[in-house]
């Protein structure tokens, strides 16, 4: 498992923003009175959101919002690995190198990052721009290697498209998240082995009249025999 | 070969309009009040006679899953929460359904939760797949506006609520009893069972938790009926299936073909062939990572579905297939999964909380061959000490690799322990 800790440095206070406060009501009204506390993980990507990262006051003011002790927030947001607990640069990419990435060249997409940025894993460029870190698997796995940029998947990649990327996104203007191979989602580059017929041509409903009889019948069946023994 | 008219996810690469009217001129929602009005004990039937197993990976019988829930509500709701943390490495099924047919799974949602007496269900998504919960979210808002679930959902008489909750990175979450732990607003850490989800599960309520592509496929299933289904793959592994393709081979794909289709088929006409050819094959992982690799020889005739892995002491996991060749080092891509492993053990069972790093630490010595060759046999012994003694299936899933590595490949790792010894590996590696 993966230890995890809060920053040294807080700030003094948090406050949700008011637009925020209106989804968080909506948000605790996704879940059944009494039970609120489910909205724990969607209140904390919020905050992160606002931040950038999951600072003290936040987890406090998320505590007393959903009614929950602070440890119990406290140890959500030390658990699951989306948080920041540390400030991290306005552009958060997060490379995948689990196995099937590694496969495809995960290696040499890092090799790109640090090439491009000069700096390591776990690292901020000096400007406080871009933060690079490693992920496990980001679940793209057939557009390997994937590299999550905020929000937004980028797939297929190597060294060069990689650090294309990187410069797009120095510049203020990264293209549109996807394939840097021009594939729409995961199905085989060239030509079509599936799915090449019109989808609208479906094929009719079973006769549900049929069906019902034969499974009245078959319910009859079961019950005689149940009956017999 | 599987025929386009007998797939059941027709915009699986999302090159038509996933939101409501494009989903309508697929087929979908055509008839849900009808199959409603069938009645839960037909529906149930159905599936069961369908023989669909669980597509998340322990092939369990969905329909026999659903019969497990009270047959009448009490003053406890019953709840039907769909995994979508999807996060198995090789696996990457689910993100394409939810993003390119995200109706498919919706109807499910809605057909599911009445056959188990369910008003309430929760997509539990996991966190990273931001662009999918939003398309989800909008069909979601689309099904409501459009009177096909929320109050007398589809005109049935019967009120449903569909939420979608995002979860924030953690690979455990897919396990069902942690999910349920990290719905409710808790390190997502799993439960001890029994109590069942079916009898104790959401805010102490009957659960049940299915995958997404379980629940997707069930409209299909119910509107073509069991016998055509049952009619595909093999028997008791039946249906057709979603397969991701990735690592070496020239043409990485989701696919989805009938089950028990043989591995080398399946590559060689989806995928392009092996890189170089089927030849340069050294080893497959057949179902995503948890599972155990599988050499070349086995590769060569084995077919996939559960059963025939099973017997070859792997499994179908995912249908995550995960393709190297002769270049890469094994021994080092099994260690990148325990590496995976030790990452994402929840930290709760001694087990596999300390076993997962032991593996990983002796993996590494391994790969560079720095180890003794009796070291061999205690890192598989070990592995069994973590297998089956924890609460739950990832001490497993960090056990099977290792094993599957020793079990087929033990004549690499011994040759590189005796190049270490001899000098012909780098001492730096």
């Amino acid at each position: 498992m993966s230890t995890r800790n809060l920053a040294k440095n807080q700030p003094e206070t948090f406050a949700f923003t008011d637009e925020h406060k209106v989804r968080i009501e909506k948000i605790i009204a996704k879940y059944p009175e009494g039970y609120q506390a489910s909205a724990v993980i969607p209140l904390l990507d919020l905050a992160q959101r606002q931040d950038g990262w999951v600072t003290k006051p936040a987890i406090d003011l998320i505590a007393e919002t959903l009614g929950m002790p602070v440890i119990r927030v406290l140890e959500v947001a030390t658990f699951y690995t989306m948080f920041n607990l540390n400030p991290v640069g306005k552009c958060h990419i997060q490379v995948c190198t689990s196995l099937s990435c590694w496969l495809r060249g995960s290696n040499d997409v890092v090799k790109a990052c640090s090439d491009k940025l000069g700096i390591k894993f776990g690292e901020t460029t000096a400007d406080g721009a871009i933060t690079l870190s490693e992920v496990e698997c980001a679940g793209a796995c057939v557009n390997a290697p994937v590299v999550a940029v905020g929000d937004e998947y980028y797939e297929d990649l190597n060294y060069e498209t990689m650090s294309k990327l990187i410069d797009t996104i120095k510049a203020g203007n990264p293209p549109a998240p996807g394939s840097a191979v021009g594939r729409q989602g995961a199905e085989p580059e060239g030509n079509r082995t599936s799915l090449t017929t019109d989808p609208t041509q479906t094929t009719p409903m079973q006769d549900l009249a049929v069906a019902k009889q034969k499974h009245e019948e078959a319910q009859e069946a079961a019950r005689k025999a149940k009956e017999n023994a | 070969m599987l025929q386009d008219q007998d797939r059941i996810f027709t915009n699986l690469y999302g090159e038509h309009d996933w939101r409501l009217a494009g989903a309508r001129s697929r087929g979908d929602w055509d008839g849900t009040k009808e199959l409603l009005h069938m009645g839960r004990d037909w529906i149930i039937d159905e599936m069961k006679a369908s023989g669909l197993r669980g597509r998340g990976g322990a092939g369990f019988p969905t329909g026999l899953k659903w019969s497990f829930m009270p047959k009448t509500e009490t003053d406890r709701p019953h709840y039907l929460v769909v995994n979508a943390d999807e996060g198995e490495p090789g696996t990457c099924k689910d993100r394409d359904m939810m993003r390119f047919d995200p109706h498919k799974l919706i109807e499910g949602c809605l057909l599911a939760s009445f056959a188990m007496n369910a008003h309430a269900c929760y997509i539990y998504i996991r966190g990273e797949f931001y662009t999918e919960a939003s398309n989800l979210q909008v069909a979601i808002d689309e099904a409501y506006e459009a009177g096909l679930i929320g109050k007398n959902a589809c005109g049935s008489g019967w009120d449903f609520d569909l939420y979608l909750h995002r979860g924030a990175g953690a690979y455990i979450c897919g396990e069902e009893t942690a999910l349920i732990e990290s719905l409710e607003g808790k390190k997502g850490q799993p439960r001890l069972k029994p109590p069942f989800p079916a009898g104790v599960g959401l805010y102490g309520c009957p659960t049940t938790v299915n995958n997404v592509e379980s629940i997707a496929v069930a409209p299909t299933i119910l509107r073509r009926g069991a016998s055509w289904f049952a009619g595909l793959g093999r028997p008791n592994n039946t249906g057709t299936k979603v397969f991701c393709i990735s690592g070496h081979v020239n043409r990485p794909c989701n696919v989805e073909e009938e089950m028990g289709i043989p591995l080398k088929e399946l590559i060689d006409k989806h995928c392009g062939g092996v890189i170089g050819g089927w030849d340069n094959l050294q080893g497959i992982i057949p179902g995503g990572s948890s599972v155990p690799c599988l050499p070349k020889d086995i590769c060569d005739e084995i077919l996939m579905d559960f059963d025939s892995l099973r017997e070859v002491k792997s499994g179908l996991g995912t249908a995550a297939v995960m393709v190297m060749d002769q270049s890469v080092d094994i021994i080092a891509a099994i260690t990148r999964l325990s590496a995976f492993y030790k990452h994402e053990s929840c930290g709760q069972c001694t087990p596999c909380r300390e076993g997962t790093g032991w593996l990983y630490r002796v993996m590494k010595r391994m790969v560079s061959g720095e180890a003794s060759l009796e070291e061999i046999d205690m890192l598989e012994q070990v592995s069994y000490q973590i297998e089956g003694h924890t609460i739950c299936a990832l001490g497993d899933a960090a056990a099977w690799p290792v094993q599957g590595l020793i079990r087929h490949f033990r004549p690499q790792m011994e040759q590189r322990i005796k190049d270490y010894r001899d000098g012909k590996v780098s001492r730096a590696a």
